[in-house]
């Protein structure tokens, strides 16, 4: 079924940490196997870079945490090859880190370099993008990962009920648009020509890390952009180009855009006001966040809808 | 390296049900009117309050504030009463009612007054997707927009939406009319069995083996006679659309008008 959310200010930074978790945990029920994040901080010239070494549910076998530290020495040594300065590494949980980093080369050589470690993933990387995801609801991840103090600007979530993949971090959205910075994608519903496009895409030189259909939507949208479309021409093709039931959300660094297919076979409830735009599958999400009485209305078939922060 | 270890993963799907939950009793009653406020309850606990009202205590008119778009309120109530909800209601709101008075002062999610039986629904926002799936009789008013298959399998009553509606509104309806104001969307009426679709706005396209009807004077009675109930004022114009039975191998008969002929 699955759950997905997304939020946008116009005039500002919020705290679309609290916000976001407060949104998912109301459709929990719609999901309850990962949460997921992508929020939009500040823009900075350093580059952060979210990755995992391991899973929530991996059996922690003996020489598990030595193999843990090694990888997490490995990744740090390889940023070092590449020209990067390290500024910063922050320990999430034990498996899963943050580093902030200095580097203006190539961004497609340093994640297919970092993720050579064993069991290495780059969940996000970007000047503003963070992607957090891991198993259980959202309160859950949101203090496991301290969100409540995040601020930014833009923000979408993902409650999942695994269907097409298995229940694990890879499994889990928002998937970030391997390997273009600050481009992520959640998304509701199943794709029926997803081996034809991650085929095509794989052998323009994409990789991808799960089996989860959705990941091929993230990647097809940073590459039609990469070739100059701008977000909400990449959404209107990919209508056509894409087969399935979906309503997926994706964010840019200064947009954030709906697509539904054309049998709007997926839900969404959107919410506008002169300051924020709020959409979720289920309108309880919305309220989850606004206290007064609010209007909402469900986008129909085929729709693309696009906002700048 | 301390945390390194199991992890539980919490998920109680039982505390997602509520079986547990008792009737809150929170109502201010006043004659045979309460009013009571849904902010604080679950779902299941404004469901039992609704009930023990309606059922236990006699109550016939019934106000439901700050529902807050809570999914499945005001489900399986099988009697002839007044229930306002002054808010938004959820998916599957007023499922499977028979005989109640409803009025939402705010929208409805998906699947709102799905297998209705009979009685009047008045929505003052939207609708979600299939609003009025399987309606068997009664009236539904949707004063905002409806989504996507609205009356889809439709077996009877009235489904009349003042805005547009999405695609495949009348997928498989087999009874009943739709009055549709606004614009309908592509797949108007696919495979339709029976029944009648009025648009006043455009249809983008028209599904499978569905076709404009032959205007009567009973359709003008019909339409006129609803607008005067709902006081929404004067029509405007409408074009009908039925089914073209091309792809029809049924009969229409209920079970027992069945009996009656044979």
């Amino acid at each position: 079924m699955c759950g997905i959310a997304g939020i946008i200010y116009r005039d500002g930074s919020r705290d679309i940490g609290r916000e976001m978790t407060a949104m998912l945990q109301s459709m929990k029920h719609r999901g309850p196997d990962s949460t997921g994040y992508a929020l939009f901080g500040p823009p900075s010239k350093t580059v952060v870079m979210r990755y995992k070494l391991a899973d929530a549910n991996d059996e922690r076998d003996y020489e598990f945490a030595e193999r843990l530290e090694r990888n997490r020495a490995e990744v740090e040594s390889r940023l070092g090859q590449l020209g990067a300065r390290v500024i910063e590494v922050e320990e999430e949980t034990d498996y899963a880190l943050r580093a902030t980093i200095e580097y203006d080369g190539d961004l497609k050589t340093l994640a297919d370099y970092v993720e050579d470690v064993p069991n290495c993933e780059v969940l996000s990387l970007g000047h503003s993008l963070e992607i957090v995801k891991d198993l259980g609801d959202a309160e859950t991840v949101s203090k496991q990962y301290d969100l409540d103090e995040f601020n930014g600007t833009h923000a979408i979530g993902h409650v999942r009920m695994a269907t097409e993949s298995d229940v694990d971090i890879s499994g889990a959205h928002p998937y970030w648009a391997y390997p273009f910075a600050d481009v992520a994608v959640v998304h509701n519903g199943q794709l029926t020509n997803y081996f034809q496009w991650r085929r095509r895409l794989e052998r323009s030189g994409h990789r991808f890390q799960s089996e989860c259909d959705s990941e091929v939507i993230a990647v097809y949208l940073a590459e039609k952009m990469s070739e100059g479309l701008d977000l909400e021409a990449a959404m209107r093709q990919s209508l056509d180009e894409l087969d399935g039931v979906f309503t997926y959300i994706c964010v840019t660094e200064d947009a954030l855009g709906v697509a539904k297919d054309e049998m709007a076979a997926k839900p969404l409830v959107l919410y506008e006001s002169d300051d924020l735009v709020a959409l979720a599958s289920e309108e309880i999400a919305i309220r989850a966040i606004i206290d007064h009485e609010i209007d909402t209305y469900d986008p129909y078939e085929g729709e693309v809808l696009v906002w700048k922060r | 390296m301390e945390a390194v270890g199991e992890r539980k993963i919490t998920y109680d799907a039982r505390g997602l049900v509520e079986p547990d939950a008792t009737v809150p009793n929170v109502s201010e009653v006043d004659g045979a009117t309460a009013v009571f406020d849904a902010a604080k309850l679950t779902t299941r606990q404004i469901n039992l309050e609704l009930k023990n009202l309606l059922y236990e205590r006699s109550i016939t008119d019934v106000t439901v504030k700050n529902p807050g778009a809570k999914h499945s309120l005001g489900v399986g109530i099988l009697t002839r009463c007044k229930i306002t909800f002054e808010g938004s209601l959820g998916y599957f709101g007023c499922g499977v009612i028979d005989g109640p008075e409803v009025h939402i002062t705010g929208r409805v999610g998906w699947s709102a007054c799905e297998n209705m039986m009979s009685g009047v629904v008045v929505i003052e926002g939207n609708a979600g997707s299939l609003t009025g799936a399987a309606l068997r009789g009664g009236d539904l008013v949707v004063k905002g927009r409806a989504g996507a298959r609205s009356g889809i399998d439709q077996k009877g009553g009235l489904i009349l939406t003042m805005g547009s509606v999405g695609s495949m509104t009348g997928f498989m309806m087999q009874r009943g009319r739709q009055i549709i104001c606004g614009d309908a969307g592509p797949g108007l009426g696919d495979s339709m069995y029976d029944g009648t679709i009025y648009v006043a706005g455009k249809v983008k396209a028209l599904g499978i083996d569905c076709v404009p009807g032959e205007w009567t004077d009973a359709d003008t009675e019909y339409i006129d006679r609803k607008f005067g109930i709902y006081g929404l004022g004067s029509p405007p114009e409408f074009q009908k659309f039925v089914c073209g039975k091309k792809l029809y191998n049924y009969d229409n008969l209920e079970p027992s008008e069945r009996k009656l002929v044979l």
